[in-house]
């Protein structure tokens, strides 16, 4: 519970400002600093990197670069606190670079390489609250956080693993734990169970496994991350104006368009960037009271996206009367992050501004996605509710995938090791070691293995590297 | 007032397999320990299979003996046929058996119960354990006499409310015939017990003059037999062994079974308790396994006293006249003669969930329960049981701290926390799989794992334990010299390598790098390795095993070691899981029901899932936090 390795992770939501920190905590958080941060002004190469003597004087900054091997990364400012005068009461160094996704991410991988591992989400506050740092009735509020998820504290974290990827795990999940159930139950029943040619059989089976495995790693490794983004939902009744406003979104922003794989023609998802800021904005079906079955399908896919959106925009026809199918988007969205949109506000509108105002609680944009006036406005409000922290989703992506890259590659080393087991000629009961390690990682990605720190788990639904 | 009472300190109900190591270890324990037994002549019988040990039920004997039981002791004393199986397989499952003398094995157990200091065998059907505000005072037999006891333990194995099968007859006895015990399940029930019906099954015996043993495949016991004791010298069980033979079913019986399904009691619903899936009859296999043209049948001896031979693969119900059919279809068996039927026996056993991991019941202090009576089969998860349900009745008059094995320590912890943790609906049979790091978990270093702790309780000798302690000392030695022993690329050595099919060196390479080459082990490289001290062979083994599983070695510890980590974390059995923030509602009744020892506990019951440990997690911690303000 109180361990003392050490963790590292992003301290700040990318894109938020010019200046984003990298937090470095444990034992071992002054050697990692050391290895990659570059003094400005170092005289000779004996000399340290990081303030030395630390009892005096528990907090100091120093001014220089970071470093990847021999490359240089960013020019930064490093915060070094002695333990316990930090935030989680241990050794803890923080580097402050620019703000740049990629920079960080550079920084916090060659800290990872350097000697620290990924934290897990909230494992900083967790250390903080375990040393004390923390006190009980903050705790309290955390639980409170929690409870207030805890229906789907299990599926939150396979939340953002979406679709294709969660399922791909899945898959691979039950394919190990296939082979493995045959061994043990050839040892057990060698009667009616045959091991004769296994080894070679599972050699086959687990080659596409592991390339499946390498190809998620590769994915996770080279930006598809960056992507995820922040899930927008816009909904609205039929008709008032859904796909035009994104038709206009994505053209004004050359977005690239995908269509992602699994969709189908009731729910579009497209990839929107605002400067720094990545949308996945879902198109949905309009939601009315629906009679025929199909349409039935679309609506309630429509309701559970906008349930698991991180921001919803809602259309607003200015055209015709509000109705029943209005007030319930409206309940839909009570308490949700949502942006209030008055559309068509270019023909004769029976739905005024302040009137909608009035009764959804929510500031409205009046917009006219035919003649695409009020989408700057649009643009600069969903900007303004990222800077100011309404919305900070990326981070959390970000820093979780990171987490589940380094799962993948225990995953990968472990079934690595099975193969060479099977070209070593050694009995099959050796495979399932590696078999069930690589399974227990996977399920780390998908929340389905119970965890040696759990209480990790926990914290991980309060702020990420926080 | 009763008209006799008696006063000691642990009463025992049983003279089985659970009820022996209950008892010998309290009255080794120096406590007066009584035992009830319905016929002493049945002490430690051994009514199925004429074996002890086999796969992961060796591992338990094993176990059993580091620990010091008696089971391992006895065995090596009285077997005729022993056998180190699986060995073409990884260490971690070699498994030794032993094939007993039945009547030597009873014999034998006996004279050592007899011969125990502080230990009283009483013949006498216990009929009601007696309580007093949840705590139990003792027993009290049929006949009305009474024994109070600080502790008892039930060891009833099959016997509560028994009752024998076959077709359509069916006798209210025990196994063998034995008088059943049919009070003391109501007086469980009196006092909140909850309990179900299990039910089992064995082969026929028949006269051995009657089988024709050309028609099979003679085994044979192993040329160098490796004891089951740790404390046995290994030159006491080199000695003549007799035979078993293997031999098949085929179509023609499997039709008889099939046309006669309908008049076993299994199927027509005769029998209500369930039985043991990894233990099936010969028709639950036949059903099982429709494409199956063949199923092993192995014919042993029940001992060197008499010509019965055990069908061991083909238990079964069916009537009489259908055995006497099936039995027949068998190579070698045309003209066999039964002995004794087959026969399946359903008896009452307790749901499992109602003990704590020491095997001590929940809500009735001071009564605890190891064996079939618990829901296992076999009588080797019997023995094991019992034995710790009699040391922990021990530990608790003494006021010393019980002893509980984990999944990480012991195959018997395994087995009892599988017992007292998982929903058990079938006879509990000990298994290899169930064991989730059973590379450490070897039957060859059982000594190594557990005699510390035998010794601690009290039932290893000094000598034994020194000589557990020297042996450590070797393996580490050895090891050590073998990790530092350079080995040149000389001309003998790269005979030797070419000669054992392995790489010729380019350069150096120490002992150690060449014996985890897959091709070579520690017994080949003596060739070459010039400055080797004489080892005992099983010190040897642990040295060739170490170096050569080192990687899965530790990254089998790596596991043990996130394994630990949940199980050090403790739940207070007075927890209401209704407090704890967050917990769904279907988890919090779940633990309520079980009241785990430790979050590792609790995250193995069904119904609990990883987010609800999570919970559980920071309420434990906020608890401790708040203890530390105070």
């Amino acid at each position: 519970m109180n361990s003392k390795d050490t963790i590292a992770a992003i301290a700040t939501a990318a894109g938020s400002s010019g200046i984003g920190i990298i937090r470095i905590s444990g034992d071992e958080a002054f050697s990692v600093g050391e290895k990659i941060f570059k003094r400005a002004g170092k005289k000779s190469k004996d000399e340290k990197n990081l303030p030395g003597d630390m009892e005096e004087e528990p907090r100091k900054v120093c001014y220089g670069y970071i470093y990847d091997g021999e490359e240089l990364i960013d020019e930064v400012l490093v915060i070094v606190m002695k333990g316990p005068y930090s935030y989680t009461a241990q050794d803890t160094v923080e580097i402050d670079c620019h703000g740049g996704v990629l920079v960080m991410k550079r920084i916090l991988e060659t800290a990872i390489r350097n000697g620290a591992r990924p934290a897990e989400p909230g494992e900083f506050s967790k250390r903080a609250f375990l040393n004390g740092r923390i006190d009980l009735s903050q705790a309290e509020a955390v639980m409170d956080l929690i409870s207030a998820q805890n229906e789907y504290a299990l599926k939150s974290s396979a939340r953002q693993l979406r679709g294709s990827v969660l399922r791909k795990v899945k898959e691979l999940r039950e394919k190990l734990l296939y082979e493995a159930a045959f061994i043990e139950s050839a040892l057990d029943d060698p009667e009616h169970v045959s091991l004769e040619g296994y080894p070679g059989e599972l050699e086959k089976r687990l080659r596409p496994v592991i390339g499946e495995i390498e190809n998620l790693v590769r994915s996770s490794g080279n930006g598809k991350v960056m992507k995820e983004g922040v899930r927008t939902v816009i909904i609205g009744k039929p008709n008032a104006g859904k796909s035009s406003l994104l038709n206009v979104l994505v053209g004004e922003e050359r977005a690239i368009v995908t269509d992602i794989a699994g969709t189908t023609r009731d729910i579009l998802e497209e990839h929107i960037q605002l400067e720094d800021i990545s949308l996945n904005v879902v198109d949905t079906a309009g939601i009315r009271d629906a009679k025929d079955a199909v349409e039935k399908i679309g609506v309630s896919r429509a309701m559970s996206a906008a349930e698991e959106a991180d921001l919803i925009i809602y259309v607003v026809d200015a055209s015709v009367p509000l109705d029943e199918n209005d007030r319930n988007i409206m309940k839909l969205i009570r308490g949700r992050k949502a942006v209030v949109l008055l559309n068509k506000t270019d023909l004769a509108i029976v739905v005024t501004p302040g009137e909608l105002e009035e009764i959804t609680g929510y500031p409205v944009i009046c917009i006219s996605a035919k003649e695409e006036t009020g989408i700057g406005e649009l643009e600069r409000k969903v900007k303004s509710m990222f800077y100011e922290g309404v919305i900070d989703f990326n981070n959390q992506i970000y820093i979780t995938n990171i987490r589940h890259k380094t799962a993948l590659t225990e995953s990968l080393k472990s079934l690595k090791m099975v193969m060479e087991s099977i070209r070593s000629g050694l009995p099959e009961d050796f495979y399932t070691i590696d078999l069930m390690a690589a399974y227990e990682q996977l399920g780390r990605i998908i929340g389905e293995s119970v965890e040696e720190d759990l209480v990790n788990e926990i914290f991980g639904r309060f702020c990420m590297g926080k | 007032m009763p008209y006799l009472e008696e006063y000691y300190d642990v009463a025992v109900v049983g003279a089985g397999h659970a009820g022996c190591e209950a008892a010998l270890a309290c009255a080794r324990l120096g406590l007066e320990t009584v035992m009830f037994t319905v016929s002493v002549d049945s002490i430690a019988l051994m009514p199925c299979n004429p074996n002890i040990g086999g796969s992961s039920k060796g591992h338990l004997v094993k176990e059993l003996d580091a620990l010091g039981g008696e089971m391992g002791k006895n065995i090596d004393k009285t077997f005729i046929q022993s056998k180190m199986l699986n060995e073409s397989k990884g260490p971690a499952v070699h498994s030794l058996r032993a094939q007993a003398d039945k009547q030597d094995y009873t014999r034998e157990m006996r004279r050592t119960l007899e011969n125990t200091d502080h230990l009283t065998i009483r013949q006498a059907e216990v009929s009601e354990i007696l309580t007093e505000e949840g705590k139990i005072t003792g027993v009290r037999t049929f006949s009305g006499a009474v024994y109070r006891a600080k502790a008892v333990v039930l060891a009833t194995g099959t016997y509560l409310n028994a009752r024998c099968i076959y077709g359509d007859v069916s006798n209210a006895t025990g196994p063998n015939g034995l008088q059943a015990a049919t009070h003391l399940t109501d007086s469980l029930k009196a006092n909140g017990v909850e309990m179900f019906r299990f039910k089992t099954g064995t082969p026929a015996r028949v006269d051995r003059r009657s089988i024709d043993f050309s028609r099979m495949e003679e085994q044979f016991g192993d040329k160098r037999v490796v004891p089951f004791s740790f404390s046995t010298d290994p030159e006491t069980v080199q000695k003549d062994q007799v035979s078993c033979w293997l031999t098949y079913t085929n179509e023609k019986t499997h039709e008889i079974i099939r046309a006669n399904l309908d008049r076993s009691p299994l199927f027509s619903g005769a029998i209500e308790g369930t039985g043991p899936r990894y233990c099936p009859s010969i028709e639950d296999k036949v059903v099982k396994f429709p494409d199956k043209d063949r199923h092993q049948v192995f014919i042993e001896p029940e001992g060197l006293y008499t010509n019965e031979m055990y069908l061991a693969g083909m238990s079964s119900s069916l009537p009489e006249d259908v055995q006497h059919a099936m039995y027949k279809t068998v190579a070698g068996l045309e003209n066999v003669k039964i002995v004794r039927n087959a026969y399946a026996i359903e008896y009452d056993c307790v749901n499992s969930r109602q003990l704590k991991p020491t095997l001590e019941f929940k809500n009735i202090e001071g009564l605890f329960s190891g064996g079939q009576f618990n829901g296992s089969s076999g009588y080797e998860e019997a023995a094991v049981q019992g034995f710790m349900a009699g040391v922990n009745a021990a530990m608790k008059i003494l006021g010393r701290e019980p002893y509980v094995l984990d999944r990480s320590q012991a195959y018997i912890g395994v087995l009892i926390d599988d017992l007292v943790t998982k929903e058990n609906h079938e006879p509990y049979r000990m298994m290899t799989s169930r064991a989730e790091y059973r590379l450490l978990l070897r039957q060859d270093n059982a000594d190594l794992r557990l005699r510390a702790i035998g010794y601690e309780i009290g039932l290893v000798s000094p000598e034994d334990y020194e000589r557990t302690l020297k042996k450590e000392r070797d393996i580490k030695a050895e090891v050590d010299r073998l990790e530092h022993t350079n080995v040149g690329a000389n001309e003998k050595v790269q005979n030797f390598l070419k000669a054992h099919g392995s790489t010729e060196l380019k350069t150096g390479a120490t002992m150690a790098e060449l014996l985890r080459r897959p091709e070579l082990d520690y017994f080949m490289l003596g060739e070459i390795d010039e400055k080797r001290p004489a080892l005992p062979a099983d010190t040897a083994e642990q040295v060739n095993i170490n170096i050569k599983y080192q990687g899965y070695i530790r990254r089998q510890e790596q596991q043990v070691a996130q394994f630990k980590k949940l199980e050090s974390k403790k739940l207070s059995p007075d927890l209401d899981y209704n407090t704890v923030n967050s917990l769904r509602k279907e988890a919090a009744q779940k633990l309520n029901l079980y009241k785990p020892a430790s979050i590792g506990q609790a995250s193995r019951i069904s119904g609990v899932s990883p987010a609800d440990i999570s919970m559980l997690l920071v309420h434990l911690e906020q608890t401790r936090q708040r203890g530390k303000g105070q």
